[in-house]
């Protein structure tokens, strides 16, 4: 079989062009008020593009991915919220020196789990590894059992119903409703004035590209092939001798591992981190992302995720009392006519006109010719 | 009252009267009324504004944050109208020197990152010179760090717990000490109240104020026990099984702190398990129950238990009258006005008056003006900003009337002293 490339060419100016308007058109046309909201967006996409993974590629629809996001989140707050909480911070507590929440519940030491968030080496890992984990007992649990579609759904969004119940009544350990609030510093740099939102906006988008890069290889791959006839037929692949389960759950992990590190971003650049980002809620809405941009593009759940934040933005700014109506009809909209998102509008339409730009190259190179959309 | 009576900053302030709108003449003369020192050319723009907030020659601009949507929206839209209702009269009386008050409102959305988003927005894009706003403490703790790291100053209109003050925010509601131990003494005293069983949503406002109620009864009242503490999620609907174990218990008093919709469940369940609240055995005792919450549970279903807190709708002083006809001139004749909607409209007034002391729009003039601003139109009677920026205010105790509406049964003496971090209580 003929080997694929990595990019073709048009898949290739996709990731520059999306390269050029998150490095150098948002930065140059947006103040640094806006562009620390559109890194907050750009923080969603994570997840869109793990959705894509899973859901439009692998038909493993989650809609529990808030929990990645939460877990993630949470971590990169434990952490700075530790180191927020000098004992000269809290010297007004009962016990100074844990964090404000904790002493308002009673606590009177931090709890042997906290402990290790102390140190940022400890935390980059389990934000990484702890949601990994926790996708794969859930993947294995599922998975091995031929639990899929529907049932595979709804059980996600159960599991994240129990996680906000978890981390709203477990306030002495959590924050509860609140959150952790108030975080301050990462290794004694302040995230909070406006040239720290911007170092962390690139930081934002060069791991956003790391795991659109992730992404694509694991497309390109025979892996992404696999995950595809999966998909369509997923009794077949079965029966050509493949372990389904194994390839889900190894999505599934990758997609909670996206999800996690656009949480953990998330805390750095909103500076909290809260229960109301890990419920139903904000599952359904990040998969309505993906859906925007369309499932089967890694480019267009970015897209997605950043039209969908900020027309709510922008809707809510202008017309407070009506905006929720508006963002529905968005998506009436786009789901009606647009089954395939913004994606799929481009390639129906756009496309075709930048066509004769490149027939000269198809010509030569018949590998160009299949849609990079699937 | 350890603190001294000041000097007010503007007896010749005229009231908020809503006649004085409707009649163009009396406006006119109400402006004739209005000191020299506050025309607006008295004040250029430039000298009363050196940090660049929205304030041109002849209006000023200022934020109202509150959820207009989401689960909190009801309990919000109270504190909304008050706030317009107060810029409103602001502005029939010639605004705020000189210069009429413009809002901008964006709404929180009951979501906490949003509030954060809007708060960034508010002060670092519209640069408003104050915000009225939010609600639950999440969202107050989400704004907070923003407030303060953009100086803003934001006027917070809700009883909370307290363990909190932040030089950003003045706190016109009153912190939990002020809403509990005025109301667990009377019970005490008037009632013979011995026993309690204390009860509440699961999070930091009903935990906290429990937390403080726990302390006084314990430490400070004599012979007074609690015999029982549980806590629900928010939203729970199923209290049978408390139901139950509070009639095992046989408490004095019921203590109830329970929020938002659970409050239909919990008073429909204790009514339907023979608990009748009118005969007083066991007297139920709430904080967490305004007017606007006995609209969703139904009069007839929560007759006879006590509130705790420091307005009423049905209080009877000449400044709550006026307020009471304006607002609902201005939003409905079917409107009740609760705890939290009268603490928002303080907001505004406040503000102004720490402004005209001040002088100046700069936050950080306004905040040095703030200890001691008084409100003598206030309608719960009278309030004055503590150093703390919390508010000295009177707690009353009403009883639950069918109508929906409280009578007052008692109200304390002089004005209670707002005490954030309670010394014997933590």
């Amino acid at each position: 079989m003929k080997k694929q490339r990595l990019f073709e060419l048009d898949e290739a100016m996709g990731f520059v062009i999306l390269a050029a308007v998150i490095f150098l058109l948002f930065p140059a046309i947006l103040d640094d008020f806006r562009l620390n909201l559109f890194g907050k967006y750009l923080t969603y996409a994570f997840v869109a593009v793990g959705l894509v993974l899973c859901w439009g590629a692998g038909g493993i629809l989650s809609l529990g991915q808030g929990v990645f996001f939460g877990l993630g989140g949470y971590c990169m707050a434990m952490f700075l919220k530790l180191e927020a909480s000098t004992p000269e911070n809290t010297a007004i507590q009962s016990t100074p020196g844990i964090p404000d929440f904790m002493d308002w519940n009673q606590l009177t030491e931090l709890p042997i789990w906290w402990q290790p968030f102390h140190s940022l080496a400890f935390t980059l890992a389990a934000i990484i590894v702890v949601p990994v984990a926790f996708s794969y007992i859930i993947g294995l649990a599922m998975f091995r059992r031929r639990v899929g579609g529907v049932y595979f759904a709804i059980i996600t969004q159960a599991i994240a119903a129990i996680a906000t119940i978890l981390v709203i009544g477990q306030q002495g350990y959590t924050g509860g409703v609140n959150g952790i609030t108030d975080l301050r510093t990462l290794l004694g740099w302040d995230i909070r004035p406006d040239d720290a939102k911007v170092t962390l906006y690139f930081v934002n988008g060069a791991l956003l590209f790391v795991c659109l890069f992730v992404a694509q290889v694991i497309r390109k791959s025979k892996l992404g092939r696999i995950l595809i006839a999966m998909r369509e037929k997923e009794d077949r692949v079965r029966f050509s001798g493949y372990d389904v389960a194994s390839f889900k759950i190894f999505v599934f992990c990758v997609g909670a591992a996206f999800a996690s590190i656009g949480g953990a971003m998330f805390t750095l650049q909103v500076g909290f981190m809260s229960p109301t980002l890990v419920g139903i809620v904000p599952s359904i809405e990040m998969v309505i992302f993906c859906a925007v941009g369309g499932r089967m593009s890694i480019l267009g759940a970015v897209y997605g995720a950043l039209l969908v934040n900020w027309a709510k933005t922008t809707f809510s700014e202008s017309f407070p009392e009506l905006w929720l109506l508006g963002l529905g009809g968005l998506f009436i909209a786009v789901v009606m006519a647009f089954p395939n998102g913004l994606a799929g509008i481009f390639d129906d339409y756009i496309k075709p006109r930048l066509a004769f730009l490149k027939r000269n190259r198809t010509a030569a190179d018949p590998a160009a010719q299949h849609s990079p959309a699937e | 009252m350890s603190e001294d009576k000041k000097v007010p900053a503007h007896p010749q302030m005229t009231g908020p009267s809503r006649r004085a709108i409707l009649a163009g003449g009396a406006a006119l003369a109400a402006s004739l009324f209005t000191p020299k020192f506050l025309r607006a050319e008295d004040f250029p723009t430039s000298a009363i504004n050196t940090t660049g907030l929205a304030v041109t020659d002849d209006t000023v601009t200022i934020g109202i944050l509150h959820s207009i949507t989401g689960t909190m929206a009801i309990s919000e839209t109270g504190s909304v109208q008050a706030e317009k209702l107060a810029i409103e009269q602001i502005n029939a009386q010639g605004g705020i020197l000189g210069r009429k008050i413009e809002y901008i409102q964006e709404d929180g959305a009951s979501d906490w990152p949003t509030f954060a988003e809007k708060a960034r927005k508010l002060l670092v894009n519209d640069k408003v010179a104050s915000v009225m706003g939010c609600w639950t403490s999440a969202s107050r703790k989400a704004v907070l760090p923003v407030f303060e790291q953009n100086n803003g100053f934001l006027y917070y209109p809700t009883f909370y717990e307290g363990l909190e003050e932040s030089p950003n925010v003045i706190y016109t509601g009153q912190e939990a000490t002020q809403q509990i131990i005025a109301g667990l003494d009377w019970v005490n005293k008037t009632k013979g109240a011995k026993t309690f069983y204390l009860l509440g949503s699961d999070y930091i406002w009903p935990r906290t104020s429990n937390k403080i109620a726990r302390k006084h009864i314990e430490n400070f009242m004599e012979g007074c026990q609690v015999v029982g503490e549980e806590y629900y999620p928010l939203g729970h609907t199923q209290f049978n099984s408390v139901i139950n174990k509070i009639r095992l218990k046989k408490p004095d008093v019921i203590y109830a702190i329970v929020v938002g919709g659970s409050n239909v469940a919990f008073y429909k369940q204790l009514k339907a398990a023979g608990i009748d609240m009118t005969k007083e055995k066991p007297l139920l005792l709430t904080i967490s129950v305004t007017e606007d919450e006995i609209r969703g549970i139904g009069g007839e279903n929560i007759e006879g238990a006590y509130a705790c807190m420091k307005y009423f709708q049905s209080l009877d002083n000449e400044n709550n009258k006026e307020f009471v006809a304006a607002f609902k001139e201005m939003w409905g004749d079917d409107m009740v006005i609760g705890d939290v909607t009268q603490a928002a409209y303080l907001g505004p007034w406040l503000w102004k008056a720490a402004v005209e002391k001040a002088g100046s729009f700069d936050v950080d003039k306004v905040r040095e003006a703030s200890p001691g601003i008084e409100f003598t139109k206030a309608p719960e009677g009278y309030v004055r900003i503590h150093e703390n920026h919390h508010l000295w205010s009177k707690t009353r105790v009403g009883l639950a009337q069918a109508d929906g509406q409280y009578k007052v049964v008692f109200e304390t003496e002089d004005l209670v002293e707002p005490d954030p971090f309670p010394e014997g209580y933590q």
